[in-house]
């Protein structure tokens, strides 16, 4: 811990020098190329001799981005209701005023995220917690099962999912993206692993006073497995946010996109644009890059809190 | 901490919200809302029928998919499109998906795979006819064909046994665009003969690519990424000594003649073209158009009337048609048209096909819908494209427009298996081991897709 | 009398244990077995047909997409590829991470979380944000790493590195990698952090070296860490897709083609469904049979 008092060995300056090299290059270098090159024009993003700094500042990109496609900023509609009408579609009884779609995308990533969060939290808790701590019939079998399913591509069981979210009228909605994602079980998994650290005894002790089951849940086990419900709430909002997969394969209309989807998009349509590019991918990142930096805090506690029982 | 605390509360407070707000996301009505505003129901010249009443009861919900086709992936076009239906037909609900040439076909795809298929689509015959229509998946739209069409266009959107799965709307013929700034100053417009748009022979199109190229880094490409774009190399290399890519009935691939085995051993000799792996069709576009390449492969008359593409390149863009021995190029036809997925509801194909209908009958829609794309119409339409000077100079290619052999059995297949071929040819491989590797490949689907 | 109403309580007991185990599981199960249980069976069964688009699930056919995909040359480099991309970035993000985070774990603690919130910022930018701009860089005409490169007299002229099958895999890995190693430094910057003091004076004492403190003191304790750092960035290093559906396709000629992206190409550009499912068949035992040598290898230790 003292170490600032000795002097640094020439080892130590090469490898510090190194670190920041490739810090530099690598990892702070692609985030600015994305900001300076969404404000660049298109000729000097086409240039083969690259501006390191844009000559000119521009807002072209961005008015690009935004006068393609347009979509309502929400629409609410009423729950199940595809279930009931003819043709499966939805009954919408509120749409926001129409804006860009960038900023719909925007906000149904967020949506997709947060959503995933809660729910992934919400099932996993309750779970980890029954397989750590009853002993029931099929605990073993389940819990292998589980472990089996962990590392699981979702490309496996891709084409069955795509039926199946047609035949729960799911198709071409956030939803179709969320559920996927709830059901993986790394998240049971985790919390399982947090609340085999509660002392058995303190259960028992609960029990004998006469404590239900579910006061017992949110009285004791929730306070011991917080952490561990902080670290997976990042790392589902973190893998939401870029699961590319799910979203490419069930998402279609533009107003159900997502921001990372609506940049592979426009890179189909319109490939070489890479100022348009960049601007989609600022828009994309830089949100949640500043939400990063405010809580950077709570995100490395999150990610350790993970570790220390994964 | 307490703040931090609030603040995060506040956050995830506002995220709730949000996330309420974006609950609804199925079904939206881009039609039935604000566009409706931009539609003049009381047009006089757009509704011939005054007889009928003003409006039809006809009610659905339908999605179209579009293809990059001119503008019809341009918001703005294809929501007026639909608000001139909507004011006839007000309670048919037209959601859009606009595809692209990367993952269009895959998105598709995927909506089939799931049954929900869009009902409307607008794509070309070597995928409504040769892929989604031989699977079975698209109806019939013969009886809606106006009268006046070409034989030529109708019979390349209709199968072997007469189905029509195309209702042809657009046509074009795909072309060579040159840099002619830098061709001029290479002194390689010597080789081409300047009125009628063609090269001298294949000899001299091979000169000029080496003049230009030394004077500029790279020429052209014979751009191999896969998906869209592969007319402009099919089409280059079956003119260059005169091969053929299928048989004339349609059902066989011949892609490893020795014409084109001659051919492509001349591109990949020739100096100043790569094979590219890394670039797709739209790419090699947008290279040529802000000046990387010296050519394009790619072209044609929609991407020069583009504003991403053509009208902003800085150099004059000269039309050209492929390099032949013979002086007499056949030129690849691009032909697009709105197919309907039978998604087994009658009422929303009558719908699918009263919008069909809509478009193409009437001639001032057909004109506005025509325009859209950016190509030539199907049928006479009279005073259409006067005085547009670019339409006019593409023009003189389209009478080169050959054969339409995109509708042969297998083609998705075979289209693979040649971007493959490609590929192996650029990083070295034997041309006509590829070539024949490319055919046994494409001929093994022909015939799997004929058996069953 | 006392022995058998004791049994019927426990036994009473164990129901109860049971009922309420499964009500707690029930939110959870659900999902797992409605999104992933079911569509996994149905994978299997669809793996036994010759199902293709919109034939209504196809004819019974036994193995014969198992057979046929063990004689699919693409199928063989696919698995090879996913093999490569497996094999060479589950270490290299292990080995850079704990040499950056032994580098810099005992700096001021302003530097060591400027390190961290740099090293993981390609994570929280996001796989398709992130692609996007490395395509851009990549690129063969207007690359700035091509730029740099020929102008320091690196390479001659421009290298097509994501259309030269040489390059394009390398690439995909390097930006794997950028993605990847944000959150293993967190974690060994705290495992480091943890480890216990009076070991490693205890060591220091008896003269053993930085070296010899490290592997001999440190290592043993952020064991459990580097498991788990194992096991997130192999699942990582598997589900790579974006960026080879986006940067290549799985190309050049299926240099990048992974069994991932295989799985997708052969159902939605060559509509061999069952196939498909084949192949997703063999990567789920696969993968399982991985976890399952890692867990052995977690409860050993």
């Amino acid at each position: 811990m003292n170490s600032g008092v000795k002097k640094l060995s020439v080892y130590q300056i090469i490898t510090l020098v190194l670190i920041v090299i490739i810090a530099v290059v690598v990892f702070l270098f692609p985030l600015y190329w994305i900001i300076t090159g969404a404000f660049k024009t298109p000729a000097s993003v086409n240039s083969p001799n690259p501006d390191w700094w844009p000559k000119e500042w521009v807002m072209r990109n961005f008015d690009t981005l935004f006068d393609k496609r347009s979509a309502p900023l929400w629409e609410l509609h009423v729950p199940l209701s595809e279930w009931f009408t003819q043709d499966h579609s939805q009954i919408v009884f509120s749409t926001g005023p129409t804006v860009p779609a960038a900023f719909r995308w925007l906000i149904n990533t967020v949506f997709m995220s947060v959503m995933a969060m809660l729910l992934t939290c919400a099932t996993a808790s309750l779970a980890g917690y029954s397989l750590a701590k009853k002993r029931f019939f099929g605990r073993a079998v389940l819990f292998s099962l589980i472990v089996a399913a962990m590392a699981l591509p979702k490309q496996v069981i891709l084409i069955p999912l795509l039926r199946e979210m047609s035949g729960l009228h799911l198709s071409d909605t956030i939803w179709s993206v969320i559920f996927p994602i709830v059901g993986w079980p790394f998240g049971v998994f985790l919390m399982k692993q947090f609340a085999e650290g509660i002392p058995g005894e303190i259960l028992e002790a609960a029990r004998i006073d006469g404590a239900g089951e579910v006061k017992t849940f949110t009285t004791i086990v929730l306070p011991m497995i917080k952490p561990g419900i902080g670290a997976l709430a990042i790392f589902t909002f973190i893998n939401t946010w870029n699961d590319y997969f799910m979203q490419l394969v069930m998402l279609r209309n533009t107003n159900v996109l997502t921001m990372p989807l609506g940049i592979s998009k426009m890179m189909g349509e319109f490939g070489q644009d890479y100022g348009l590019l960049m601007a989609g991918a600022a828009l994309a990142s830089v949100p949640i890059i500043i939400v990063f930096l405010i809580f950077q805090k709570y995100f490395t506690k999150g990610i350790t809190m993970g570790a220390v029982k994964g | 901490m307490k703040n931090i605390r609030k603040a995060l509360a506040l956050v995830l407070a506002l995220c709730m919200v949000l996330a309420l707000a974006a609950c609804g996301n199925k079904a939206d009505t881009p039609a039935s809302n604000p566009p409706a505003e931009n539609s003049q129901p009381a047009a006089p010249e757009s509704q011939p029928a005054e007889d009928e009443p003003g409006t039809n009861d006809l009610t659905a919900n339908l999605t179209l998919a579009t293809y990059p086709v001119g503008k019809m992936t341009d918001e703005t076009v294809v929501k007026g499109l639909i608000a001139d239906f909507n004011a006839v037909y007000p309670n048919v609900k037209i959601d859009l998906i606009y595809l692209d040439y990367t993952n269009g076909d895959q998105t598709v795809n995927s909506m089939i795979e799931g049954n929900s298929a869009p009902d409307l689509i607008f794509e070309g015959p070597e995928r409504l006819v040769a892929n989604w229509g031989a699977k079975g998946l698209l109806v019939d739209l013969k009886d809606l064909l106006p009268a006046g069409t070409y034989d030529v266009t109708a019979g390349s959107c209709t199968n072997a046994e007469g189905a029509m799965y195309e209702l042809p709307v657009c046509q074009t013929a795909h072309c060579m665009g040159i840099n002619k700034d830098l061709f001029t100053e290479a002194g390689a417009m010597q080789y081409i003969n300047e009125d009628t748009h063609t090269w001298k022979s294949t000899e001299d199109f091979l000169k000029a690519v080496e003049a230009v190229a030394a004077i500029h880094p790279q020429v052209g490409v014979v751009f191999c990424g896969g998906q869209g774009g592969d007319q402009g190399n099919r089409a280059l290399v079956t003119n260059m000594y005169g091969g053929t890519y299928t048989n004339p009935e349609h059902t066989r691939y011949t892609g490893n003649c020795a014409e084109n085995v001659k051919a492509l051993q001349a591109l990949v000799d020739v100096n100043g073209i790569e094979f590219d792996p890394g670039i797709v069709g739209g790419d090699e576009i947008n290279l040529f158009c802000n000046g990387t390449l010296a050519m394009a492969t790619c072209w044609n008359v929609g991407a020069a009337q583009s504003e991403t593409q053509g009208l902003t390149a800085n150099f004059e863009i000269f039309p050209m048609a492929f390099p032949t021995e013979s002086g007499d190029p056949v030129l690849q036809g691009g032909i697009w048209g709105f197919g309907i997925f039978d998604n087994g509801d009658a009422n929303k194909i009558e719908a699918a096909k009263a919008f069909v209908k809509f478009m193409t009958e009437d001639e001032a829609q057909y004109a506005k819908i025509v325009e859209a794309t950016g190509y030539w119409p199907v049928r006479e339409v009279a005073g259409m494209y006067e005085g547009n000077e670019i339409m006019t100079e593409y023009g003189k290619l389209v009478p080169f427009m050959g054969d339409y052999y995109q509708i042969t059995l297998g083609w998705p297949e075979a289209r693979t298996a040649w971007w493959n071929a490609l590929q192996r040819i650029g990083a070295g491989g034997d041309v006509q081991t590829e070539l024949d590797a490319f055919v046994a490949e494409a001929n093994a689907a022909a015939e799997a897709a004929e058996a069953g | 009398m006392a022995k058998v109403k004791q049994q019927s309580m426990s036994r009473e007991l164990a129901r109860r244990e049971t009922i309420s185990g499964y009500l707690f599981l029930l939110p959870s199960l659900l999902f797992f077995i409605v999104f992933v249980v079911y569509p996994m069976i149905m994978c299997v069964f669809t793996s036994l047909t010759d199902a293709t688009m919109a034939d209504g699930g196809g004819n019974f056919i036994g193995l014969k997409n198992y057979v046929d995909l063990f004689q699919d040359p693409i199928f063989r480099k696919g698995l090879l590829n996913t093999v490569i991309i497996v094999v060479v970035s589950v270490p290299t993000v292990c080995a850079f991470s704990l040499w950056v985070g032994a580098r810099i774990y005992n700096m001021k603690m302003w530097a060591c979380s400027a390190f961290r919130v740099i090293f993981y910022l390609p994570v929280v930018t996001g796989s398709v944000a992130v692609t996007v701009v490395w395509k851009w860089i990549y690129h063969y005409y207007n690359g700035i790493l091509n730029f740099v490169g020929t102008n320091l007299g690196l390479w001659e002229k421009n290298i097509n590195w994501l259309g030269d099958p040489k390059f394009a895999l390398g690439c995909i890995i390097l930006i794997l990698f950028t993605t990847s190693v944000g959150q293993p430094i967190v974690l060994y910057v705290s495992a480091l952090g943890n480890v216990d003091h009076t070991l490693v004076e205890a060591a220091q004492v008896d003269g053993a070296t930085d070296l010899q403190v490290f592997w001999k003191v440190k290592w043993p304790q952020i064991m459990p860490t580097t498991l788990y750092i194992l096991v997130i960035t192999t699942i990582n290093s598997f589900q790579c897709f974006a960026l080879i559906q986006l940067l290549t396709s799985g190309g050049p000629n299926h240099a990048t083609d992974t069994v991932m992206y295989y799985i997708y190409y052969s159902a939605f550009t060559l509509y061999r469904y069952g196939y498909a499912n084949a192949m997703g068949v063999i990567l789920a035992l696969c993968i399982a049979a991985l976890s399952a040598v890692q867990f052995k290898l977690a409860k050993t230790d």
